[in-house]
């Protein structure tokens, strides 16, 4: 077991603010997201790379920050759930999922809904069948998943032409 | 959960992670997707003094055809494979990368880290085995090229040398004729699959020339069904042939009993999923487009 650690110095942006601080290399993106600049929205689920509740996009790609170190998201532009909204508008993803209630407990739900943003920013008319592969590694233990799809459905219909 | 605390070195260059690991030695590891390594860590299973962190060295990660071959960069992302047109190529190939757990874990994963950590449910050595694969391993001095089946050794072993790492893995293109099917099946996205085959052959006319057959998931490494191979090479695919093959195959599996299933069920579910991934290779060596995809829930 080494001594004595060195802490990292690293630089990156969250929700389009930057932020720069010294970390221990240990540290997971998740922990970082959720204890340093306490944006809780970022749920830790299974903290087994299963479950998905972690998601955020790490330059505009969905990932799992329970399994990614902190120090790989050095220059790395993060979006997390509260990064949706703007100016206290919320996001149409958000709002669809509120509108087609695909949420019950909401446990998995801004996980779900940073995995549909990637779907979206690469595919703004995706079939049911593409829906369903794109949230394939987000569980949820509520809803049976039918209102979720409709959510999403709903969403890439009102962001068209956005 | 915390993984246990490390060192961390940033490696500029693939020759400069290479050094690192002869500096550091058996107390180090390379990271590169994470996706198996960081989970085995936070378990404690695996304990590295030091990680030498690849993710920032440059020009890594790329798909390239040169000459009938397929060159990926050993940091490659099995979500950039499957969003590679030249992967249509070789089918096969897109099977795996598209179908490899989830969204997320395909934006983080990659090849050369598949191949590495040589996880027995690993997907890409099941694949790769079927096809003319070179893993092309260097240290700080110099590099050697090695054939899959060479670079396989183990559970979780592999002919890399401590101070060793996979640069580059390449794929010869089959030639005309050709056509291959990789189906994984999983009780849901995010886990490995409960057994896989990959099947890839060459038909001249009504008759199967070559054929190679992986079983995934059932052994201690990627197995080589030889005795199924050969009950189809040189023959007509007849529903005579294509059972004796899938009882080959059968017979080839040596799963364990576990949370997936128990060895007969595995071995039930490998007769099955051969016989459909020839049926499927059989059809795309035809030239037809079939859409393969990992089979779960």
């Amino acid at each position: 077991m080494p001594e004595a650690i060195e802490k990292v110095s690293i630089k990156l942006t969250v929700n389009g603010k930057s932020h720069s601080l010294a970390i221990e290399p240990r540290m997971l993106l998740v922990e970082l997201l959720r204890e340093a600049f306490d944006l809780t929205g970022t749920h830790v689920g299974c903290d087994t790379t299963y479950c998905g509740a972690c998601t955020v996009l790490m330059n505009g790609a969905a990932v799992k920050s329970c399994t990614v170190f902190a120090v790989q998201a050095d220059g790395a532009e993060i979006m997390t759930v509260e990064g949706l909204e703007k100016d206290g508008q919320l996001h149409p993803i958000q709002k669809a999922f509120g509108d087609a209630y695909g949420l019950q407990c909401g446990y998995c739900t801004p996980g779900l809904m940073l995995s549909t943003a990637q779907l979206l920013s690469q595919n703004k008319r995706p079939s049911e069948k593409e829906i369903r592969k794109a949230i394939a590694g987000n569980t949820c233990r509520c809803t049976g998943y039918q209102n979720i799809l409709k959510a999403i459905q709903l969403a890439a219909q009102n962001m068209k032409g956005a | 959960m915390y993984p246990r605390a490390f060192h961390y070195h940033r490696a500029g260059s693939l020759q400069e992670a290479a050094a690192m690991l002869a500096e550091l030695g058996d107390e180090a590891k390379l990271l590169a997707g994470g996706q198996s390594l960081i989970p085995l860590m936070k378990l404690r299973f695996a304990n590295p003094s030091h990680l030498v962190d690849l993710n920032f060295v440059p020009g890594t990660a790329y798909v390239k055809e040169e000459n009938g071959t397929l060159r990926f960069g050993s940091l490659t992302r099995h979500a950039e494979i499957e969003a590679s047109p030249a992967t249509a190529k070789i089918p096969i190939i897109h099977d795996c990368a598209a179908g490899i757990a989830d969204v997320q874990v395909r934006n983080r994963g990659t090849i050369g880290g598949s191949l590495a950590e040589a996880d027995p449910s690993g997907d890409w050595a099941t694949v790769l085995m079927t096809l003319q694969t070179e893993v092309r391993c260097q240290n700080n001095k110099s590099d050697r090229r090695v054939q899959l089946a060479d670079f396989i050794k183990d559970a979780y072993t592999t002919a890399l040398a401590h101070d060793e790492l996979v640069s580059e893995v390449a794929v010869k293109i089959p030639p005309a004729g050709s056509g291959g099917a990789y189906l994984a099946f999983k009780r849901s996205a995010p886990v490995y699959p409960t057994a896989s085959a990959a099947v890839q052959l060459t038909m001249d006319g009504e008759t199967c020339k070559e054929i190679a057959i992986g079983l995934g998931c059932v052994g201690l490494t990627a197995i080589k069904a030889k005795d199924a191979e050969a009950a189809l090479r040189g023959q007509r695919i007849t529903e005579k042939t294509m059972a004796a093959a899938v009882e080959a195959a059968r017979a080839a599996a040596e799963p364990q009993s576990d949370m997936r299933g128990s060895a007969d069920y595995k071995r039930a579910l490998v007769s099955s999923l051969v016989k459909r991934a020839i049926a499927i290779a059989v059809r795309r060596a035809r030239g037809e487009q079939v859409e393969v995809s990992h089979i779960y829930a």
